[in-house]
């Protein structure tokens, strides 16, 4: 059992797509400002800061989840993603960003991350997802800008093309 | 909106955490999940000295199915029990109540029992707790005392639970042989937190109906026996009874509506359920 | 083959999707950049007796607190758009008026630090009675807000268009409504932010913030930091995370910062954080409307009699009350009303001011506009949509002059209504209404017809002055659009415009738009959309609002790349030897008309003007070419108060099909049908975001979203957990129809399409509503609780 102190940094390691990094945080720092500030991803975007927008989403340790909700001190040996590891390699997309682009399925792209990487998750748990039961999961983000079809639509296009592939 | 400064402590044991917490009382914050007490943190509405992250304590992490009950520690997560192979046939009640906590986002870290401990009166999960009429485990360097969910919940978001304790898991009674369930929801969201939520149990023995949302915890009443006009009277006299609340969006008088209502509904589809 | 009119996929997309934007919290700062949090008020009204900062100012990291001491002494009030004896500042000064109000800033080395020196500062406050309502803000024995006005009336004038007065006389029916707009706003999930800087040995400031223009709220800026406009270098990210309206708002916070930076001496950081923006960034304005039509026995509307009160919060902030006036042009709708009295109220309450969002004054205007013409069906017996048609703008009457003085562009209202009517389905929509109502269901069907008004006339605010008043201040008008195109030393083409995109893929559509314009493909066009006032062409009308990126911002690049390709045109045709009218420009070539292998590559052509200048006539230097562009239809407002508001009209015909739940009274949408004519489409997949988006916002505001204050002025919506946004779950698809009436007055015959959803689907699911309930009186947001109140007696 080890004690941290309020008015310290703490050295945390951690896997952050795929990658030993390692950063210094005090115990009350937001994994949200951890990422963006501390290790410069700053893909992931904070909408509300309490967990009802979904633009912080990141995937924790093979998981959908709020970077917002979380202190950086708790994912210390965890294994993160976040947006800045969705795309093959550079100048080419993954078949969701690919399907994002082709539906116009984002305006502003401030919601899109936290969009990408629960879909991400999802069309792996569920390759044939239903309308209704994909528009069910998606609740958990908000958009302003798009009104959401499009994104319903991208999403169920890249379901499509990834069990095609 | 961030938080005020705290020490951070990750026990590796219970007894790692029975010490902090006698040694800090009322100054520390068991973190589980963070759903809840994370937000509250940024906004600096709790303001604990430390707080006491429990989740990588091994013998907490577990769901074992025992004695017709399922017991979930305190690190288990919302979405591990909703995807234990075993919960549609041991608990359908917590299979159908489950989708309407939070998100998948939140259920992947928020915990049951961080939930059971938050007593929040619109929460799905003590509200089946209630329901099924479970129990909750508490301990501390001093012992161990099991609760039962009707003594458990004591007021708004308030509970039995003493400074120095640790839930150190729920339980769930297991299904019993010809037991019927049904769950109900109304929110103005998906995945908000409910308005009204009703949780029905019919067995050969009771007609439970616990309803969420309403007052100031979840309250469960036994409709065994009643049916038609006389099962409408009994809804009426609870619906009256439950002590409503007026907020943003509901009144009073419509949360008694709704338990009126959707608390027949329910009751008809556990039946139903049963049969 | 044009590159315009193809929803080509978006040049802005590729990073986004990478989490490669740079918006404002992710570009680098100075070394050194400080950061601020703010205390805010937590009193709707109370005198400041006493602020006791000395503890934070010691705290830990902290270099400066800032309150209306500082500020103050080195800045200047927030100039608004009326004449009147009250001073808004960026910060509360001896008194707060709004839950949320600025009290005081703290300046430390990060925001943890910030915000724990917050909780050291102590205030003293003397709490005021307090008025909310604006019904209470009419009342003069009510709580006086600003001393200087005597009562919370800070506007009232009245306006008479033809002879209202003889047609209600003379009319069969006097048929009216009484509605209250609630207050919402369209909150874009990306929050304000500012970096400011100062320069004291230059006495200038350098600041970076999302705004979103107008700029003539520059110069407001400026004369709030006290330095001439030269002196105020105002810069924009490349990417916003959303604004629809609302980031205009962060201006007080631009001058706040400014003064923040020059006291700490240092570069100061601030982003505003989700429960900041949801108590005091700006809300859209909640107004009281009384609406009466004269009308004939057949239906036919001959007057109407609006007595509007625009309550505008605690202060009359810029360009307030814009919103009042942004539909006075356009008070007829799309309805052929030859007479109409006015009356205009701006009222002062203890809530947030107000300030742009998506709609603009149309919600308001249009709630009142069509909940009046479903009560006219329903009083006279008429079919409702009967009602709409028999009063629709004639076609083959474009442009049409309003009685108010708009002048409605160009359209074919009662085609584009046939057309939705078929293509959309209305017969097969009432036969299931048919069927649920005879299974005891609450279905019901609802209209609206609304005009979309795009690209303001920057003088359509000053109708609140009298023409006395309008006389002293020198006239207002116009919308000056800008674009500069630059051709690089190999011919690449860059170009920048002034129009502060929040997602709208401006990128994309300007390169289509030049593509086309040069015979070149949009890959090889770079355009650049930041803004910096110091370097690049603005006017106060640059920025992204009232929609008129389509309209004025594309029509101006057009112009600009014409200019260019004149000048080309010129060059070329002295190199090819042919009449500089048979030179024509494709596939990266430029070539004569009658022999394409008398040809030339584009980019030797264009560079020409750098290499090689001598070979270049004068005068036909193809380097650089900035085109400002102001439509002569936007004079300033007439002796009568007659004011075409804006450049464009479009037209908007929705219907929809609604069932309320018997029980829950949940509102369930069965179908919406909404028809736009936007003029010409120059990129579908954008028009169809824009449309399906606005609708989502327009259903937030229908159903869902209130900002809510308790009778003491308690702010009681102050998350995303009580301000309820919709979701995917929530957000039915719309069926989108269009029908195409380019405007004769923009270059490419484009209209503005952004906002009209806003206005025309919450009164339209209104109308949907009070038909399935049978109710007269309705007001938003429709939610479950207040409809199930609503239920007619005897539903199951
Ligand atoms: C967007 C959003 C939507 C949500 N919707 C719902 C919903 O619809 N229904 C619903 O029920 N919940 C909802 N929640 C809350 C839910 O996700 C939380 O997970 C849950 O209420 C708390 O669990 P937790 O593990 O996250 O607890 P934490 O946040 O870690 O803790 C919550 C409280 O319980 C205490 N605590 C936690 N574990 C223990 C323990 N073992 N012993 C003693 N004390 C303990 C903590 O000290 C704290 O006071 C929502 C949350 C979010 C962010
Ligand atoms: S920023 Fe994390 S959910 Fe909104
Ligand atoms: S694309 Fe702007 S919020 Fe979703």
């Amino acid at each position: 059992m080890s004690r941290l102190n309020a008015d310290a940094r703490h050295r945390i390691r951690l896997e952050v797509n795929g990658r030993a990094v390692e950063g210094e945080a005090e115990p009350r720092m937001l994994l949200t400002d951890f990422l963006r500030h501390t290790l410069g991803l700053t893909g992931t975007h904070v909408g509300c800061e309490h967990g009802v927008c979904g633009a912080c989403t990141i995937q924790i340790d093979g998981a959908p989840a709020r970077a917002c909700l979380t202190l950086a001190v708790q994912v210390d040996g965890a294994k993160l993603h976040t947006v800045e590891g969705l795309a093959p390699e550079p100048g080419r997309l993954s078949v969701l960003q690919e399907a994002f682009r082709r539906h116009h399925a984002l305006q502003c792209g401030f919601c899109t991350a936290g969009i990408l990487m629960s879909l991400d998750w999802y069309l792996r748990q569920t390759p044939d997802p239903g309308e209704v039961e994909l528009r069910e999961f998606l609740g958990g983000h908000l958009c302003r800008c798009t009104g959401y079809v499009p994104i319903v639509a991208a999403a169920l296009d890249a379901a499509k093309r990834l069990r095609d592939a | 909106m961030k938080s005020a400064p705290f020490d951070y402590v990750r026990v590796g044991s219970l007894a790692e955490a029975h010490a902090v917490l006698a040694a800090e009382g009322g100054d520390a914050a068991v973190i589980a999940g963070g759903q809840t007490l994370v937000p509250l943190l940024s906004m600096r509405m709790a303001r604990p000295k430390v707080l006491v992250d429990i989740m990588r304590v091994p013998e907490l992490a577990v769901i074992v199915a025992e004695n017709d009950s399922i017991r979930v520690g305190a690190a288990v997560r919302q979405a591990e029990l909703l995807a234990w192979p075993e919960l549609g046939a041991s608990q359908p009640l917590l299979a159908l109540a489950l989708p309407w906590v939070g998100h998948a986002q939140t259920r992947a870290r928020g915990t049951v029992c961080g939930s059971i401990a938050l007593a929040d009166p619109s929460a799905e999960l003590p509200l089946c707790l209630v329901a099924l009429g479970g129990d909750v485990v508490l301990s501390s360097k001093g012992g161990r005392r099991t609760v039962a969910a009707d003594d458990f919940f004591t007021g708004l978001m308030s509970t039995d639970r003493r400074d120095d304790e640790l839930i150190e898991a729920v339980r769930f009674p297991g299904r019993r042989t010809s037991e019927g369930f049904a769950f109900r929801e109304f929110a103005r969201r998906h995945g908000d937190f409910a308005i009204v939520a009703c949780a029905a149990v019919a067995n050969e023995k009771v007609l439970r109906l616990a309803i969420g949302g309403v007052a100031d915890r979840p309250v469960a009443r036994d409709f065994k026996g009643l049916d038609g006009a006389a099962l409408d009277d009994a809804l009426d006299a609870f619906a009256s009874e439950l002590d409503a609340r007026d907020d943003l969006h509901a009144t009073a008088d419509y949360r008694r509506m709704l338990v009126r209502k959707l608390g027949r509904t329910t009751i008809e589809e556990a039946r139903r359920c049963r049969a | 083959m044009s590159w315009v009119g193809q929803s080509i996929e978006r040049v802005e997309d590729a990073a986004l999707l990478t989490g490669r934007g740079r918006y404002i919290d992710d570009l680098g700062t100075p070394p050194g950049t400080l950061h601020a949090a703010i205390l805010r008020s937590p009193h709707a009204h109370a005198m400041i007796r006493d602020i006791r900062t000395d503890a934070a100012r010691a705290a830990k990291g902290v270099t400066a607190v800032i309150t209306a001491a500082e500020v103050t002494r080195l800045g200047g009030p927030l100039l608004a758009g009326i004449r009147a004896p009250i001073q808004c500042w960026p910060i509360a000064v001896e008194r707060v008026r709004y839950v949320g109000e600025p009290v005081a800033v703290v300046v430390a080395a990060d925001r943890y630090l910030a915000e724990d020196a917050l909780d050291l500062i102590e205030v003293d406050y003397e709490p005021l009675a307090c008025v909310v309502h604006p019904r209470d803000a009419l009342d003069p024995t009510s709580a006086v807000l600003h001393a200087g006005l005597k009562s919370n009336i800070a506007s009232d004038r009245s306006f008479r268009y033809g002879d209202p007065e003889k047609a209600f006389a003379e009319a069969a029916h006097r048929i009216a409504v009484a509605v209250h707009y609630p207050r919402n706003s369209c909150t874009p999930i990306e929050t304000y932010g500012v970096v400011a800087d100062y320069d004291p040995w230059e006495d200038a400031y350098d600041i970076l913030a999302n705004f979103q223009g107008p700029f003539s709220i520059h110069p407001v800026i400026a004369r709030a930091l006290k330095v001439p406009g030269n002196r105020l270098r105002l810069r924009t990210p490349p990417d916003s995370g959303g604004s629809f309206g609302v980031k205009q708002g962060v201006f007080p916070y631009i001058a706040l910062m400014g003064i923040a930076a020059r006291v700490a001496g240092r570069p100061v950081k601030w982003i505003e954080d989700r429960l900041e923006h949801l108590a005091a960034s700006v809300s859209a304005t909640n107004r009281m409307i009384s609406l009466e039509a004269a009308v004939a026995a057949d239906g036919r509307v001959t007057a109407l009699a609006w007595d509007q009160v625009e309550d505008v919060g605690a202060h009359i902030r810029a360009p307030e009350p814009a919103t009042l006036y942004r539909m006075h042009g356009n008070l007829t709708g799309a309805y052929d009303i030859r007479n109409v009295s006015v009356r205009n109220r701006v009222v002062l309450t203890n809530k947030t001011p107000t300030g742009l969002n998506r709609g603009f004054g149309g919600p308001q205007v249009y709630y009142a506009l069509e909940r009046l013409m479903q009560r006219i069906a329903i009083e006279l017996r008429l079919d409702p949509l009967d009602v709409i048609r028999r009063n629709l703008v004639p076609s083959g009457a474009f442009p049409y002059k309003t009685a108010t003085g708009g002048l409605l562009d160009s359209g074919d209202y009662p085609a584009a209504v046939a057309a939705a009517v078929e293509d959309g389905g209305l017969a097969a929509l009432k036969v299931r209404q048919t069927s649920a109502r005879a299974e005891g269901r609450l279905y019901g069907i609802g209209y609206t017809a609304v005009v979309e008004p795009s690209v303001s006339n920057m003088g359509y605010i000053t109708t609140v002055l009298t023409p006395e008043e309008r006389r002293k201040a020198g006239p207002k008008n116009g919308a000056q659009a800008t674009a500069t195109i630059a051709l690089d030393p190999a011919g690449a083409v860059s170009v920048h415009i002034a129009s502060v995109p929040q997602g709208q893929g401006h990128r994309t559509v300007v390169a289509q738009i030049v593509a086309d314009a040069l015979g070149l493909a949009p890959k090889d066009i770079r355009v650049v959309t930041e803004m910096d006032t110091a370097r690049d062409a603005w006017s106060i009308a640059s920025g992204n609002y009232s929609s008129r990126f389509a309209p004025a911002v594309c029509g101006a690049v057009q112009l600009a790349a014409e200019r260019i390709k004149a000048k080309l045109s010129r060059a070329a045709a002295a190199q090819l030897n042919v009449p500089a009218g048979e030179i024509e420009f494709a596939g990266g070539r430029v070539h004569a008309r009658h022999n394409p292998d008398n040809a030339l590559p584009f980019g030797r052509l264009a560079a020409a003007s750098h290499w090689a200048p001598g070979t270049v006539a004068d005068g036909d230097h193809a380097l650089r070419e900035t085109v400002f562009w102001t439509p002569p239809q936007l004079a300033a407002p007439g002796e009568d108060d007659d004011i075409n508001s804006s450049l464009c009209h479009g037209f908007i015909f929705d219907f929809c099909g609604v069932e309320v739940d018997c029980v829950t009274g949940e509102l369930r949408i069965d179908k919406y049908v909404t028809m736009h004519d936007c003029g010409r489409v120059l990129h579908p997949g954008m028009v169809a975001g824009q449309v399906t988006g606005g609708f989502a916002h327009a259903l937030g505001a229908a159903v869902y979203e209130e900002f809510v204050y308790g009778d003491d002025g308690s702010f009681r919506t102050g998350t995303f957990a009580d301000y309820l946004l919709p979701t995917t779950m929530e957000v039915p698809t719309p069926v989108i129809l269009h029908y195409e009436s380019p405007s004769p007055f923009t270059p490419l015959g484009a209209k503005g399409v952004g906002e009209g959803n806003c206005m025309s689907t919450p009164v339209c699911l209104a109308n949907a509503v009070a038909d399935a309930l049978g109710i007269a009186e309705i007001d938003l947001p429709l939610s479950p609780a207040k409809l199930a109140a609503l239920l007619p007696r005897g539903a199951p």
